[in-house]
């Protein structure tokens, strides 16, 4: 059971206060855009072994959601950082970089 | 015979006798006593049969490894079955019976299978019962079913009160033996927050009774007053009878502390489940000693050699009067030195070694006359519910009988396995120390925390290190690396003691004794005791293709016992990697899981038994209904009233009554559950009209307006009423079980997409009480409370209004779910029981009568109304249920509209909804399917429509239904087939979803 | 309007290891808007008539209080017969600014748990941290109680104030009677 830090009041917790909400940084497309678009916004997710950058909200706590770098094989968190970013800021992008030198951040 | 002895037994307190029953037989012990100790105390050898061949079984063990001794324990509330006797502390009045046998246990007819064991080989099972299938399910099951399984299932609610409890340290410490006390001793004096788990009773683990010096102080001494000073550290949490029983992601761990198991009548919870959180956790988990393989070392008598000890020092219990000591190692040669010492018979002891030269030890055995027989083995053990004597073998060679020696007990030691389990519970890997013969923590490869560092060290014996000198070294070793990581500081100086120092002989590994024992001999020669699991299986398995030890597992069931191949696994795993030509590091091990032994699901549930199994939510009318009638329904976590019976009426007849009254005359319905949500500023209309597929800005104040909301998906999630309060202020109506989940759907939405939008929203659901008042004669109930005008002029139809009603101060809402003129007042909840019950009497000349959810059902199923979760379930979007008119055309955007635009959304296939009509005034069953013609790719009969709600309408005298239908809204007149489940078939008329007042006339009066 | 009922009718729980007893009718109030503007401070100190909260803290004296609930969420405390008067100052406060207030003194049941083992029972239903040098009073923390949701703070060193969600008042009851019932005593916390 992992013990996420929620970026918006500190709190460092069991993950029975936390919600998993998945894949970070989606970008959405409403109206007008191409079926293409809009499956991939809707249903195309990620799934890597290893660097991945997640949704979480403290449920049962602050009620607000934040974001997560996370590694999916060994479970490391590198950062919590806010959830009103639309790409992992650069100190997240270092953190990760200093614990997996060879990462590259996917398109 | 096994007895107790005059002297000895270091545990017990022999100034408190204890008396108990097996299988009904008063015995005697002390207080002190495990159930194990006090049954060999009452020369109760024979504890059980096997699983499968029902073959005799005596105790083994002294701890959580005993394969044999499972009894159950208890009667009715507190009856309990597969209790270890090894584990089971005994107290006055305990009942045991032993398990798997019958009719008794001394004369048990399922022992004939060990006759048929040639028969009987290694996935005999699943060869045998594979044909004729039918037989399976008829023949097979219920013949196996009667024959096999251990313990009972218990029959009575469990008496007992269990509990969790969330602890948090620094370092948790898993094992109370000399390397979990100094361990816990040097991290504490960093000054970190320890806790210390020991699964017995007592501190110290195996030193007490192998002895040894520390500093010159006995070693049980030593321990005595480790204990006494770190009880008095503050910042260190010691726990008896209190297991590791797991180790999981980020430090969490789980205890599992027994505290009344031995206490029949003592307040409090029996367990409590502690759910730790460690910033790392030390591993002292100590060491198993293995069995040695040779033929009948399964016959009651023969023991681990350090179990033996055990029972002999702790319990004052001899397990026989000669007892021949075999061995491959050092550490046996202990017990042969106590029994002397004790003054029992131990007429040879069997070393399969050959040495160069004697060890101290061994020095030691024979200065005290003892018989020492090197570079031999067991070719057999003589006896049947108990030994009677071995024949003696050269360990080279196929087991020709040197000699027979007569005995009655015999203890055994194949050497011994680190207990790694905890180690490999979240990912630790293992290395084979070729040394000691054993697979031992790789310290390289530790379990990964969150930081990505190692958080679980291994301590002592755990560690893969025995002599004592050498465990207290590396448990202060281990705690010292520990405490610099987390960033802590051991006082400058602080060394371990020093304990003296014994030269050991180096074991041998010895994995078949004799070394080429022929078939015959492997025949007998036991692996796994509980599940008999034989060497010859183990190499069948091999020889038929089992070479993944994950499958020879499941093949032959080694391991899988309840003891989980604690003694077996090692012994397996060197017969199978012997019978592929491999080494026993590559082969590898199966996967340790948690929990290391048995603990009680009780104990994981905790708090979560009886009345706090869930949360019930109430509602602030909750205990008026309860009194009043109410036959419950869970909606959500909530329980509203199904439909309030009176006198010897059926549930039926009531809500038919409350349909009818609610026309007629006038109903109260409970609707504090809908959930409430505020929605404030100045982007609060904008973002509710994304939210909504209808349009929420242009709303007057002073209105309502239904809405409907879908998902991203285009899916319908949630319907209700919303109410513009004042410029910058609306009010969202959710569904009952929508209050939470749609209120965390809006905060999402701002917090991750639209956090730059000026809104704020407050989920105020509980802080109203909310009634709704239906019917012909609302407005006069109303009236008669008086306070504020609620004609139609002053409050229309689908407006709001603040007030006073009755001196009440309320806020409501003309909004109707039944087409009845209805009004839902919402008042503070801790006014809503005051407020009910003035409407109760204000209404009482009126033909006031309270309704239920079902009620509610049909008056909106008459009039047409959807019902989320009824018509929805997930795959319905608002179009297929003719809602258009609540799907905005000015609006860009709102959720779910891109979705909808999807081919599949727009198909003219998809159902649509509309009425249904049985021919014959019959009620449809809910969810039953239209047939069409012919037949799809699987066979089934095509379908073309579904029921989604379905009622007895008393008020048309006839069945009602909603259903999606195939181009249904064009089909008006046709009759649809339903088959029913029992064989009995509808039919049923398209019609018009409005099957009551269908001009509105009624609601807006 | 008669007397107002909270949710457990003041049920108190007293023969075990804490005493658990149902407080109130309290007035409280949620505020939602930017923390730091100088329109909630004065707003919320005025009414609540005590300190404006760090972070994860509850300021409070008697029946008043101020908690920090999330980074744009107070809950002010003030007498149960106040609040209609405070709603107005707050709104009349709060006019030109974007924000919310909302009475939800009635949507909550709040409990006291009192005694030397108090830090106990709670530690039986929080995962969290309840160290007498980790958790201080006034230090506030939303979490979980079993299965719901819930908020707690010190007022001193033996008892504990808790908020939840009305209608599960008598879950939350029956979990910390249980928690306190007789001969569960942990033994830990320096007790």
């Amino acid at each position: 059971m992992l013990s996420p830090t929620c970026h918006a009041c500190g709190v460092t917790a069991e993950e029975t206060e936390f919600h998993a909400g998945g894949e970070a940084h989606l970008k959405r497309f409403g109206p007008g855009s191409s079926d293409a678009e809009f499956e991939s916004y809707l249903f195309t997710r990620q799934n890597p072994k290893g660097v991945h950058f997640e949704r979480w909200r403290h449920a049962n706590g602050c009620g607000k959601w934040f974001h997560v770098a996370r590694c999916t094989m060994t479970l490391e968190v590198f950062a919590s950082y806010s959830a009103q970013t639309y790409a992992p800021p650069a100190d997240v992008l270092d953190a990760i970089k200093a614990r997996r030198p060879d990462w590259e951040m996917e398109d | 015979m096994s007895t107790r002895l005059a002297t000895g037994g270091r545990l017990l307190n022999k100034s408190k006798p204890v008396g108990f029953t097996f299988n009904g037989k008063q015995m005697r012990g002390y207080a002190g006593d495990t159930l194990a100790s006090a049954l060999l105390a009452n020369d109760q050898m024979l504890v059980g049969r096997s699983f499968k061949y029902h073959r005799p079984r005596g105790i083994v063990a002294a701890g959580p490894e005993e394969p044999n001794a499972l009894v159950n324990l208890g009667s009715d509330a507190t009856f309990e079955p597969n209790a270890r006797a090894t584990t089971t502390p005994l107290f006055d009045g305990l009942e045991a019976a032993s398990q798997n046998h019958w009719p008794s246990l001394e004369f048990d007819v399922g022992a004939i299978n060990k006759h048929l064991s040639r028969f009987l080989p290694a996935g005999f099972y699943y060869k045998m019962f594979m044909y004729p299938r039918a037989f399976w399910k008829h023949v097979y099951e219920p013949v196996i079913r009667q024959s096999a399984g251990l313990g009972k299932a218990p029959k009575d609610r469990d008496q007992d009160t269990y509990e969790h409890f969330y602890g948090f340290c620094d370092v948790l410490i898993v094992g109370g033996g000399v390397a979990g006390l100094q361990a816990a001793m040097s991290a504490a004096k960093s000054g970190a927050r320890v806790i210390v788990m020991e699964q017995t009773a007592h501190w110290g683990g195996r030193a007490p009774v192998d002895g040894g010096t520390v500093d010159g102080t006995p070693v049980d001494k030593f321990v005595d007053e480790m204990v006494a000073s770190l009880s008095d550290m503050d910042n260190v949490t010691l726990r008896l009878n209190t297991m590791g029983a797991g180790v999981y992601d980020h430090g969490y761990a789980l205890g599992y502390e027994r505290l009344t198991d031995d206490q029949a009548e003592a307040a409090g919870p029996r367990h409590r489940l502690w759910r730790v959180r460690a910033a790392h956790i030390i591993t002292a988990t100590g060491a198993i000693e293995r069995p040695l393989s040779f033929a009948g070392n399964d016959i009651p008598g023969v023991m681990l050699a350090a179990s033996l000890r055990d029972y002999l020092v702790n319990y004052g219990v001899s397990a026989g009067d000669r007892t021949v000591v075999v061995t491959n190692n050092d550490n046996a040669y202990l017990t042969a030195i106590a029994l002397k010492h004790a003054g029992l018979d131990v007429p040879l002891i069997v070393d399969a070694r050959v040495l160069p030269q004697d060890s101290a030890l061994m020095e030691q055995a024979k200065a005290l006359g003892i018989r020492v027989l090197m570079g031999h083995a067991i070719a057999s053990v003589k006896g049947g519910k108990r030994v009677t004597g071995v024949e003696v073998c050269a360990q080279a060679g196929e087991g020709a009988v040197l000699e027979e020696i007569t005995c009655d007990a015999v203890a055994m030691s194949g050497g011994w396995s680190p207990v790694v389990h905890l180690w490999s519970h979240c990912g630790g890997k293992l290395r084979w120390d070729t040394t000691h013969a054993c697979f031992s923590p790789d310290v390289d490869n530790p379990p990964l925390g969150a930081d990505g560092a190692g958080f679980v060290t291994p301590a002592g014996a755990a560690a893969g290190v025995f002599a004592l000198d050498d465990v207290l070294n590396d448990a202060h070793a281990a705690a010292d690396g520990v405490m610099t990581t987390l960033g802590f500081k051991l006082p400058k100086g602080l060394t371990a003691p020093s304990a003296e120092r014994r030269e050991d002989a180096p074991m041998a590994p010895v994995w078949m004794m004799p070394q080429g024992a022929a078939i015959k001999l492997r025949e007998k020669t036991w692996l796994d005791y509980q599940n008999d699991v034989k060497v010859s299986d183990v190499r069948l398995a091999a020889q038929e293709g089992f070479v993944s030890v994950e499958h020879a597992k499941r093949y032959t069931t080694l391991g899988m016992a309840t003891d989980q191949g604690k003694l077996s696994n090692i012994n397996g795993l060197a017969t199978l990697a012997g019978a592929l030509d491999r080494d026993i590091p590559s082969v590898g091990t199966t996967t340790f899981r948690p929990p290391y032994h048995p603990i009680s699901l009780a104990a994981i549930a905790g708090d979560s038994k009886n009345h706090t199994f869930q949360p019930i939510r109430r509602t602030p009318m909750h205990d008026w209904h309860d009194a009043n009638g109410a036959e419950w329904e869970p909606v959500g976590a909530w329980r509203r009233p199904y439909a309030f019976k009176q006198g010897d009426e059926s549930t039926h007849d009531a809500v038919m009554r409350e349909v009818t009254n609610t026309r007629n005359n006038m109903g109260l319905l409970d609707a504090s559950t809908l959930g409430k949500i505020i929605v404030k500023g100045p982007d609060a209309g904008r973002f509710l009209d994304m939210m909504y597929t209808n349009m929420m800005s242009n709303l007057k104040v002073g209105k309502c307006r239904y809405g409907l909301m879908c998902s991203e998906n285009g899916f319908l999630i949630d319907d209700g009423v919303v109410a513009r309060i004042d410029e910058d202020t609306w009010l969202c109506h959710t569904t009952t079980g929508g209050a939470e989940s749609i209120h965390g759907h809006m905060e999402e939405w701002l917090q991750t997409e639209w956090w730059d939008w000026k809104v704020y929203v407050a989920n105020v659901t509980e802080q109203y009480a909310q009634v709704a008042v239906v019917g012909p004669n609302a407005r006069k109930c109303l009236e008669k409370l008086g306070g504020m005008d609620v004609s139609k002029d002053a409050l229309g139809f689908m407006e709001w209004a603040d007030g006073t009603l009755g001196g009440f101060k309320v806020r409501i809402y003309r909004i109707s779910f039944s087409g009845e003129l209805s009004f839902e007042i919402a008042i503070d909840a801790s006014q809503g029981q005051a407020f009910w019950d003035a409407l109760m009497v204000a209404g009482n000349d009126l033909g006031v009568m309270p309704y239920g959810t079902e009620c509610l059902h049909i008056l909106r199923a008459e009039k047409g109304f959807i019902m989320i979760g009824d018509e929805t379930d997930g795959t319905v979007i608002p179009q297929d249920l003719g809602l258009h008119w609540a799907l905005s055309k000015k609006k860009d955007d709102y959720l779910g509209k891109r979705a909808q635009e999807r081919s599949h959304m727009t198909d003219p296939a998809r159902w649509k909804l509309v009425g249904l009509e049985t021919v014959d005034g019959s009620t449809l069953p809910d969810g039953a399917y239209a047939v069409a013609e012919g037949e799809n790719a699987n066979g089934q009969r095509n379908t073309q429509g579904r029921v989604t709600s379905s009622y007895h309408s008393p008020t048309l005298g006839k069945g009602i239904a909603m259903g999606l239908v195939l181009n249904g809204p064009d089909r008006m007149g046709e009759v649809l087939t339903f088959p029913g489940v029992d064989g009995k078939e509808f039919e049923a008329r398209i019609c018009d979803a409005v099957f009551y007042d269908k001009e509105g006339e009624k609601q807006n009066v | 309007m008669s007397d107002p009922v909270t949710a457990m009718k003041n049920a108190t729980f007293t023969n075990g290891i804490a005493e658990v007893r149902e407080i109130g009718p309290l007035g409280m109030i949620t505020l939602r808007g930017d923390l730091n503007a100088s329109y909630m401070r004065k707003a919320a100190t005025n009414v609540a008539g005590v300190d404006y909260p760090e972070v994860r803290t509850c300021t409070c004296a008697g029946e008043r209080g101020i908690a920090w609930m999330s980074p744009d969420e107070l809950l002010l405390m003030c007498p149960y017969d106040e609040v209609s008067a405070a709603l107005e100052k707050i709104d009349g406060a709060f006019a030109k600014q974007h924000a919310l207030a909302a009475n939800v003194s009635d949507a909550r049941a709040v409990f006291q748990v009192s005694g030397p083992h108090a830090r106990e029972v709670v530690a039986k239903l929080a995962p969290v941290d309840l160290d007498p040098q980790t958790f201080t009073p006034g230090m506030f923390r939303r979490s979980r109680l079993a299965q719901v949701p819930a908020a707690f703070w010190m007022r001193d060193e033996v008892t504990f104030q808790i908020i939840c969600f009305r209608s599960v008042g008598q879950y939350v009851f029956d979990l910390l009677s249980q928690a306190a019932q007789p001969g569960s005593e942990v033994g830990v916390f320096g007790i």
